[in-house]
């Protein structure tokens, strides 16, 4: 990792500002760690940094991933059996940064194993890896207060999640206890490409808007095509792609690379 | 009134019991447990909502259900007097019922016409489906193969009763994957759908909601056991899965300090071999950790992964375990134990020769509790065994079982 990489809440910071001085979101690829095995899911991210997307959601295997769909739900199983373990995920990490890939990473996991890790010493040993955030989808606001005291210690963000089901009063609670973002699922359900994005996207975009301040918006959740990507330009601060890729890297990295190109964001340039 | 509402002060507004319990489901979530937890306790202060569960307890369920005095068990172990409480008997064959109309007339109150829910032996997706169709409610059932496979005639009974089953193929597919496609059904369909969730675990409200579905067991049975030993229980036994016949029974005793309260796990092949599924008595494999939405006591390796379970019954066949039951162990209101297949196989078949009562192979983990401890109690003492449900569903297992034993 060079010098000059900045880390955490401050990474992020200058990855939204980055891509707003370009008039365009930005673009966090969702890969999660050991799919289709360790090696090929390093290069998968290594070749998507090079394609110049703004910052990475590294999944983290868990056997019992109830907010995701079937894709993502396959991939990680077979990363399980493939033996990735949290401590794979760390070394990952550090490896990647050691290859030269500066872009942010948030680490997407459940919680039991980091509970098992233990949630101090995972904190710590993912700003030692390069980490820079944490996405927790079974850890709403009300649970995370311990977590989040301990990613702030290490100056990591830790995002919370808004669904089109959250109230006015939930979307105050999480932007006021966001850190680097909030999360936006785009619609109800579970991670997985969709054809079409929700009708009703800009409306329930607005209505967070008008309660979140400042927080960055990243869009997640059923956003696998370029004509996606061109509609939420002007809606988000950032987007992820997960499934769509998971089902690419299947294929290898080139294949992944290759949507990824397609999938890049096109700003007012 | 059936129901007795945090009589116990737990758990406190946040789902807390003590360290256990709380919420850790996605966003999408959140909202629908808000409603429904609203929905609960604007249930429980109408008096209309009580009468018509008590109403159906009573004309459809079958409630009260008996007390048996057990009498040919209690002579042969030659200690306590034992009390069977014959949940066996509600309709359906087991306790399961008793949780599954609770919800499903507060999701008809709720104006929620489609239910979606879990099973694991089947019996919970029985009473479900057996509810749904006394309500005119839709009702969708998740089953994991595995547990299809062992639980056929419940299967064939789900689909008679005009229930979708869906077969689950991912994981371990058994009942912790069923829960896994549940909730992820209930996050996409979230508007339309309530979740009746089958025992007292998941995300708050349901370990408490559930627990008071099920305390008509212990309340009916403390009366009973009154009137009929004369005195309170020395202890009450209960087998314990996710655990909601046990809490049903001990939640009318929790006041009562002299009666002890103790929970089976299933031991599975022994909880040396690790194929067991007794989460409370091996620390190197059950640890505090989240699953499904509540924090309490997990099965999982060194990593933090869930790992697979063992019990010749589906439905102690889980790796969490409700967090009001870790709570109770913490508190040390209540004691948890283990049998083991074998154990709970004896059990069954000297149920079934000295009473004449075929229990649940669940069920039959309580019984063998009973049978190792009765002997070592005075003529005098009274013990109180929770049969959870009835024997007819196990009746393939039984039979590989005792002819694997034979061979």
């Amino acid at each position: 990792m060079s010098d000059a990489r900045t880390q955490g809440v401050t990474a992020l910071e200058t990855m939204f500002a980055a891509a707003k001085a370009e008039g365009r979101s930005a673009f966090l690829p969702y890969f999660p760690i050991g799919y289709p095995n360790y090696e090929e899911s390093l290069a998968v991210i290594e070749a998507l940094a090079k394609t110049g997307v703004d910052g990475f959601e590294i999944g983290i295997p868990f056997s019992d991933p109830l907010a995701d769909g079937t894709v993502i739900q396959a991939a990680t199983q077979k990363a399980l059996e493939n033996g990735t373990t949290l401590r794979a995920c760390l070394a990952a990490v550090r490896e990647l940064r050691v290859r030269g890939v500066e872009q942010p990473m948030m680490l997407m996991g459940y919680m039991n194993p980091f509970m098992r890790y233990g949630l101090e010493r995972f904190t710590r040993d993912a700003k030692a890896a390069g980490a820079d955030g944490l996405i927790i989808p079974d850890l709403p606001p009300e649970e995370g207060a311990v977590f989040a005291e301990l990613c702030r210690k290490e100056g990591l963000a830790l995002a919370f999640f808004l669904a089109p089901t959250s109230s006015s009063e939930r979307i105050a609670l999480v932007a006021q206890q966001a850190s680097g973002f909030i999360y936006v699922v785009a619609l109800t359900g579970v991670t997985g490409a969709r054809t079409e994005l929700p009708a009703d996207l800009t409306n329930f975009i607005q209505r967070v808007r008008q309660q979140s301040g400042d927080v960055p918006l990243v869009l997640g959740f059923g956003i696998s095509q370029p004509e996606h990507v061109q509609a939420v330009q002007k809606l988000v601060d950032g987007y992820i792609v997960g499934s769509a890729l998971v089902r690419a890297g299947e294929h290898g990295a080139e294949a992944t690379r290759a949507l990824a190109e397609r999938l890049m964001p096109r700003g007012a340039l | 009134m059936y129901i007795e509402a945090n009589s116990t002060n737990v758990p406190d507004a946040r789902g807390y019991f003590g360290d256990f319990g709380g919420r850790f489901v996605p966003e999408t979530l959140m909202p629908a447990l808000d409603e429904l937890t609203t929905a609960y306790y604007e249930a429980l202060a109408d008096s209309e909502f009580q009468a018509r569960l008590a109403n159906i307890q009573r004309t459809y369920t079958g409630r009260p259900t008996p007390l048996t005095y057990a009498a040919r068990l209690s002579e042969q172990l030659g200690g306590a007097r034992i009390y069977l409480k014959r949940e066996d008997l509600a309709h359906t064959g087991a306790h399961k019922i008793n949780n599954a109309l609770g919800q499903a007339l507060l999701a008809q109150r709720m104006g929620k016409k489609r239910v979606v829910a879990e099973t694991g032996a089947g019996q919970h997706g029985v009473a479900s489906a057996t509810a749904s169709a006394l309500l005119g409610l839709e009702c969708h059932v998740y089953m994991g193969s595995v547990d299809i496979a062992r639980q056929r005639p419940n299967v064939f009974r789900m689909k008679l009763l005009g229930a979708n089953v869906i077969p689950v193929e991912s994981g371990s597919k058994t009942l912790k994957d069923a829960i896994n496609e549940a909730i992820r059904d209930w996050v996409t369909n979230v508007e339309t759908t309530f979740y009746s969730l089958g025992s007292a675990l998941g995300p708050h409200p349901y370990p408490m909601m559930v627990r008071d579905f099920q305390s008509v067991i212990g309340i009916e049975a403390r009366g009973q056991i009154l009137e009929q030993a004369g005195q309170l229980p020395d202890v009450c036994i209960a087998c314990v899965g996710g655990g909601s016949n046990a809490i049903g029974l001990f939640h009318a005793f929790r006041q009562d300090e002299a009666v002890d309260l103790v929970g089976v796990e299933a031991g599975g092949h022994g909880v040396a071999s690790g194929e067991h599924a007794a989460r409370f008595a091996d620390p190197d494999i059950g640890r505090l950790g989240v699953l499904h939405g509540t924090k309490s006591f997990v099965m999982q390796d060194s990593d933090g992964q869930i790992v697979n379970t063992h019990s010749i019954s589906a439905g102690l066949d889980y790796p969490s375990v409700g967090p009001e039951h870790a709570f109770l162990r913490q508190s040390e209101r209540a004691y948890y134990t283990y049998a083991t297949d074998d154990e709970a196989l004896d059990a069954l078949q000297t149920l079934s020769k000295l009473e004449g009562i075929i229990p649940a192979l669940e069920s039959a983990h309580a019984v063998a509790e009973a049978i190792k401890r009765a002997p070592t109690m005075p003529k005098d003492a009274v013990m109180l065994v929770n049969l959870s449900g009835r024997g007819d569903k196990d009746l393939d297992t039984v039979i590989s079982a005792l002819a694997g034993r034979e061979g």
